[in-house]
């Protein structure tokens, strides 16, 4: 499907797509809370530790996971190491340029590294192998690799599929330090499976999961990550535009609603493997 | 540092500071305190200070980022090396400035009538001097009176505060060691008089009525910190201009 990708949303489309949102209508004739299909293959990367690709409608990211043995932080120096690094990269659309991260990448890769760290997705206390000098370091890396809106849920959800389907070697530790490898592999110590659940508002009407021209218009964003419990355990709004406390209040209980459903769906793909 | 055993709140609900849980940090805002600026500011939020410097609205260089149909924006939040607790922080700019300079751009964009200006840009400089906790809210109080000062036309005021979680209880405006060892931070930004939220951040745990319960509570300390953004202001026009002192 390749359609001409808008950077800039021309005044006409962009009047028809605000006008047809007032009307309670989506251009893909989605409800406002409904989510698009979602789709979760894992193991997509076979040199990875755990991988995966999301689709969301059109949108497609792919994530992997890469473990090693290394130092621990030194203020937190019993626990593994968790880092996340996404990347936008001209692959996925026309509007992404080469070139050093720029703020979208780093924004996009802290809100995902929050959501998971607040929600202790992987229990990182579980990762120190000889505390203080040798853990496990968990590097996850998102790339979109076709832009149809709503990087940051499925970034989330990718991230999540991958950390799901990360097996590690197990470890033995002899008294005097030496680290052996079986060839036995485990899971990561999961603990937690946060969602990332988004909504763009576009005048006054919210709509969750928008696609890349309900972006181009809309006047804000605002993301929640939910844990299994419900609580929220990462916020970000997003955009030119502003909240009232009513909004952010509606959005948050829509969130709360479809969150278990996406949750669902990530579990039955680390299953399916 | 020992971490664990370090009390964040005592039982009769103060603070490691003496505070209550819905009192903000003494503080202090000046507006007008820089000469080459054509707006500027000056924060104390307890131990934090900040300098905010605006430029503009002037011509956009490069020229090729310039917006049709509207005023460009920029910020740069920065720390400076040695306003930090830890080891000196590198002068280069971190993943968190870069994150917080776009959150903050953000929340002071809704305010500002930035197609009054088409084909122009407007700079804003955060510098903090000194960091304890919340310094990306207290930037956004002063930035948004830097603005003012500039002249810039703009809807309302933008007041930040940050809330967060201690000891199970939310707490207004958390200072550095609370937002370390507590368990979330909400950092919140709005205009006082639209009551519209321009900055919504969080991590941590957060339940639906905590979160609405922090809205309430973060509102009601905005007023006092808006207070403050008119004196600032209206001193700044009534009263000859003073060197502020960074003691």
């Amino acid at each position: 499907m390749s359609e001409k990708v808008y950077t800039i949303i021309p005044a006409p489309r962009r009047e028809t797509i605000r006008s047809m949102i007032k009307r309670g209508e989506r251009v893909d004739g989605r409800g406002p809370d409904q989510y698009r299909e979602l789709k979760v293959d894992t193991g997509i990367a076979g040199n990875a530790d755990g991988s995966a690709k999301v689709s969301l409608g059109h949108t497609k990211v792919v994530a992997g996971v890469k473990v090693s043995l290394g130092q621990p932080y030194p203020d937190a120096p019993a626990a593994g190491v968790l880092i996340v690094h996404a990347e936008l990269i001209p692959l996925a659309s026309p509007i992404f340029e080469p070139g050093p991260p720029d703020e979208n990448d780093v924004e996009l890769a802290r809100v995902i590294d929050r959501g998971l760290r607040s929600a202790s997705a992987i229990k990182l206390e579980d990762m120190s192998v000889i505390p203080g000098k040798q853990v496990w370091r968990v590097f996850v890396d998102i790339y979109p690799i076709d832009h149809d809106g709503n990087f940051i849920d499925a970034s989330g959800l990718a991230a999540m599929a991958a950390l799901l389907n990360t097996r590690v070697p197990k470890l033995s530790v002899t008294p005097d330090g030496t680290v052996t490898r079986a060839e036995e592999k485990v899971p990561l110590p999961i603990n937690d499976i946060p969602v990332f659940v988004t909504f763009a508002k576009i005048g006054d009407v919210l709509v969750v999961d928008p696609c890349y021209e309900e972006e181009l218009v809309m006047d804000a964003r605002v993301t929640f990550a939910i844990t299994k419990s419900g609580n929220v355990c990462a916020i970000q709004k997003g955009g030119r535009g502003s909240f009232t406390p009513e909004e952010i209040l509606k959005a948050l209980d829509t969130a709360q609603r479809l969150a278990p459903e996406l949750c669902a769906q990530l579990e039955a793909a680390a299953h399916r493997v | 540092m020992e971490k664990a055993n370090v009390k964040l709140l005592t039982e009769d609900g103060r603070r490691i500071d003496g505070r209550g849980l819905n009192e903000l940090r003494k503080f202090r805002v000046e507006a007008g305190v820089l000469k080459n600026a054509d707006g500027s500011a000056y924060i104390e939020l307890g131990r934090n200070k900040i300098m905010v410097a605006v430029y503009g609205p002037k011509e956009v260089h490069p020229r090729h980022e310039a917006l049709p149909d509207r005023m460009l924006l920029r910020c740069r939040y920065s720390m400076l090396p040695f306003s930090v607790a830890d080891e000196r922080k590198s002068p280069s700019p971190t993943r968190r400035e870069v994150e917080i300079s776009k959150v903050i751009r953000e929340a002071l964009e809704p305010a500002i009538f930035l197609e009054e200006y088409p084909r122009t840009s407007t700079d804003v400089f955060i510098e903090v001097i000194e960091a304890d906790g919340s310094t990306r809210v207290a930037s956004i109080t002063a930035a948004a009176v830097a603005l003012a000062d500039a002249g810039i036309p703009m809807k309302d005021l933008v007041v930040g505060v940050s809330i967060g979680k201690i000891e199970g209880r939310l707490a207004i405006d958390l200072s550095g060691i609370e937002d370390q060892r507590g368990e979330g931070d909400m950092p919140i930004a709005l205009m006082p008089r639209l009551n519209e939220i321009t900055l919504l951040q969080a991590d941590g745990s957060f339940s639906r009525d905590e979160i609405a319960q922090a809205l309430q509570m973060v509102r009601e300390a905005a007023i006092k910190l808006y207070e403050e953004q008119r004196r600032a202001l209206k001193d700044r026009y009534s009263k000859l201009p003073v060197e502020v002192e960074i003691t």
